[in-house]
């Protein structure tokens, strides 16, 4: 039996390739290298393979403004997978309880941050923008809100639809930036996970994605009064966050900050004496591949913020982007190895999300060189914030989004300051010449706009942040009950665990038992397999 | 009847599995189990705090034999779980009262 099926397979198979090759024979009717598809027959003209000058031009402008339309888009599509890479991030470095909690968080705040994008915070941050001449003018954005000549908000683009703004290019910016303010929604609900209830993250997602992200998006990238300070009172180029290490990640930080200073930190993270308690992630190996899609996304996060396909330096932001990660994330890995012992796997995660956020900003206008140390710097920066917020400040911050977005956020902000090398941005916020830094000959000047930006993110992100939350845990509470968070927040505030066939281990019951001791009250551990 | 509760290292196992089915034992109820002994945790650092493992795994194996293969089981699985470092585990031995073959309904040591 099996000789016959091997015979008739072997007959099959000299069949087909007979059959092939009849055809190996025959003369090439197509166009294989594709050489001949893109002549002058292509240019869309009245008269085909004899187009006018002028058809011949408004070809060009399509063909130019489409790619930067599929950059700006399909790059969009790649920042969305972002949310993945938070997702994994987060639930990786929580514990197993709560990790349905943790992930749906994930999906949630993408849910309620687009609605309170579409709704206000589009219009507020970008209403006022003017025309972006690579997505094609995006004319109808062109109101703003002034006082005594300097810009506070924008007021065109409510619903995607007030002033004019169904518009093809308008759509485009929005599709983009959303996934922006996506990652600042997103940043908070890591150093709150474990406790936070998640009514408490719907609620401050929407004022995240209305209020916090926008107004200080529209000050630096809208046209605000933060862009303003360079051409009214000439501190170098404004504030220059070419990609959001200040307007996205710092932001992000400073709300995670200001959330986790209202919301305290989990029951069982600190004794009595104030000694912090390593309270270890379920699934470290998921966090690192999260950390793998963030650096992914990463790339086009930076390059396609030129907003341009044609801009070539985004080769350059892209390359600069991957470099920073890669030495932040190996600097915190020599780091924790030499100080501790072993090269923590989640510190080489946090590393290499710390050089990426730093760059954020910079990206565009450093050398290689000055990515390496912005990197390196970062790397190390990550493991002091880490250990400082949670031995010297006693924050718990389960995934470290302070010392990741906050920390480096600010650091990145400053790196422009002192690295930006005068060779990019020329006419940005309406100053003439390159953005150049402190160690470029650029004086202090463009230095002191970025710690302005870093001072204002702290009093409008964790500031007014600490106070919305605040009002918040008066109005509806921001913490769940101490038993839902000792039993893990699945069933309690989901209904569905995570991973119902589970049985807890001994060591899970012993973990709650000594953390509703810690906390003084009585509670009742589950028991295995209940 | 008595019932052996051995507890031994999870690298262990496959050795003491094959030893038993060389002996004819092929009855057998297997746990994995954490727990702790002479065996001291281990201190390990995550993300700069320093913290115990102090509950590690074992597998506990549980067999019911007839009183006269007990010594001779005894040996064998120390023979088979042993590496001669802390850890190694322990055995135990209790007395069963009776046995059922529920398939059948026969009980006593015929069913062991």
């Amino acid at each position: 039996m099996t000789r016959q099926r091997t015979k008739a397979f072997i007959i099959s198979l000299l069949i087909i390739m007979g059959l092939l090759a009849v055809f190996t024979g025959a003369a090439w009717a197509g166009d294989p290298t594709g050489a001949n598809s893109v002549g002058i027959n292509s240019v869309t003209a009245a008269k085909a393979g004899a187009p006018t000058l002028e058809e011949v031009a408004t070809d060009l402008g399509k063909t130019k403004i489409g790619l930067n339309f599929v950059w700006v888009i399909l790059s969009g599509c790649l920042i969305f997978f972002f949310q993945a890479g938070f997702a994994l991030v987060e639930t990786g470095f929580t514990q197993a309880k709560n990790a349905m909690h943790t992930m749906a968080m994930n999906l949630m705040v993408f849910l309620v941050g687009t609605i309170g994008f579409f709704i206000a915070g589009f219009a507020f941050m970008f209403g006022g923008v003017g025309a972006l001449a690579s997505l094609g003018g995006t004319e109808p954005l062109n109101g703003l809100l002034s006082v005594g000549g300097w810009n506070l908000l924008g007021t065109k683009g409510f619903f995607l639809s007030s002033g004019g703004a169904y518009d093809a290019g308008v759509f485009a910016l929005f599709f983009f930036q959303m996934v922006f303010m996506d990652t600042t929604v997103t940043i908070p609900t890591g150093s709150m996970a474990e406790r936070v209830k998640f009514s408490a993250v719907v609620v401050a997602s929407f004022a995240i994605s209305i209020i916090f992200y926008p107004f200080y998006g529209n000050w630096v990238w809208g046209g605000g009064w933060l862009a303003q300070i360079g051409s009214k009172l000439g501190l170098g180029h404004g504030v220059v966050d070419f990609a959001g290490s200040g307007v996205v990640h710092a932001m992000g930080g400073a709300l995670a900050l200001a959330g986790t200073l209202v919301l305290g930190p989990r029951i069982g993270k600190f004794k009595k004496d104030g000694t912090p308690v390593a309270i270890p992630g379920h699934d470290i190996p998921i966090a690192i591949l999260g950390t793998i899609i963030l650096f992914f996304g990463w790339f086009v996060f930076n390059a396609a913020s030129t907003l341009n396909g044609s801009d070539l330096r985004l080769a350059v932001v892209a390359t600069n982007t991957m470099l920073a990660g890669a030495f932040g994330g190996f600097t915190a890995m020599l780091y924790m190895w030499a100080r501790h012992g072993k090269p923590d796997p989640s510190m080489m995660c946090n590393g290499a999300l710390a050089g990426l956020v730093a760059i954020t900003a910079p990206c565009a206008f450093v050398s290689g060189i000055s990515a390496a140390i912005i990197g390196i710097v970062a790397g190390v920066l990550v493991c002091w914030a880490v250990y400082i917020i949670e031995h010297k400040m006693k924050i718990d911050d389960p995934v470290g989004a302070i010392a990741v977005h906050f920390v480096n956020g600010a650091w990145g902000l400053i790196a422009v300051g002192l690295f930006a090398d005068g060779t990019y941005g020329d006419g940005l916020n309406g100053v003439a010449g390159g953005v150049t830094g402190l160690f470029y000959g650029g004086g202090a000047t463009q230095l002191i706009a970025q710690l302005i930006a870093v001072g204002v993110i702290l009093a409008w992100g964790t500031g007014v942040g600490y106070i919305f939350y605040k009002v918040l845990d008066m109005i509806i509470g921001i913490r769940v009950p101490a038993n839902d968070e000792i039993n893990g927040l699945d069933i309690p505030e989901m209904g569905i665990k995570a991973y119902p066939d589970f049985v807890l281990t001994a060591s899970h019951v012993a973990a709650a038992k000594a953390a509703a001791q810690a906390a003084g009250g009585t509670v009742t551990a589950p028991t295995p397999g209940a | 009847m008595k019932k052996i509760e051995a507890i031994i290292r999870p690298g262990k196992f496959d050795d003491l599995k094959d030893a038993l089915g060389k002996y004819d034992v092929h009855g057998m109820t297997v746990t994995e189990v954490v727990g702790c002994g002479l065996q001291k945790g281990k201190k390990e650092v995550y993300r700069g705090t320093e913290y115990t493992i102090d509950l590690l795994p074992k597998v506990k194996v549980e067999i019911v034999v007839k009183d006269n293969k007990v010594d001779e089981l005894i040996k064998l699985i120390s023979e088979a779980a042993k590496t001669g470092e802390i850890g190694d585990g322990k055995i135990f031995v209790q007395t069963v009262e009776n046995a059922v073959r529920i398939r059948t309904g026969e009980s006593g040591e015929a069913v062991v």
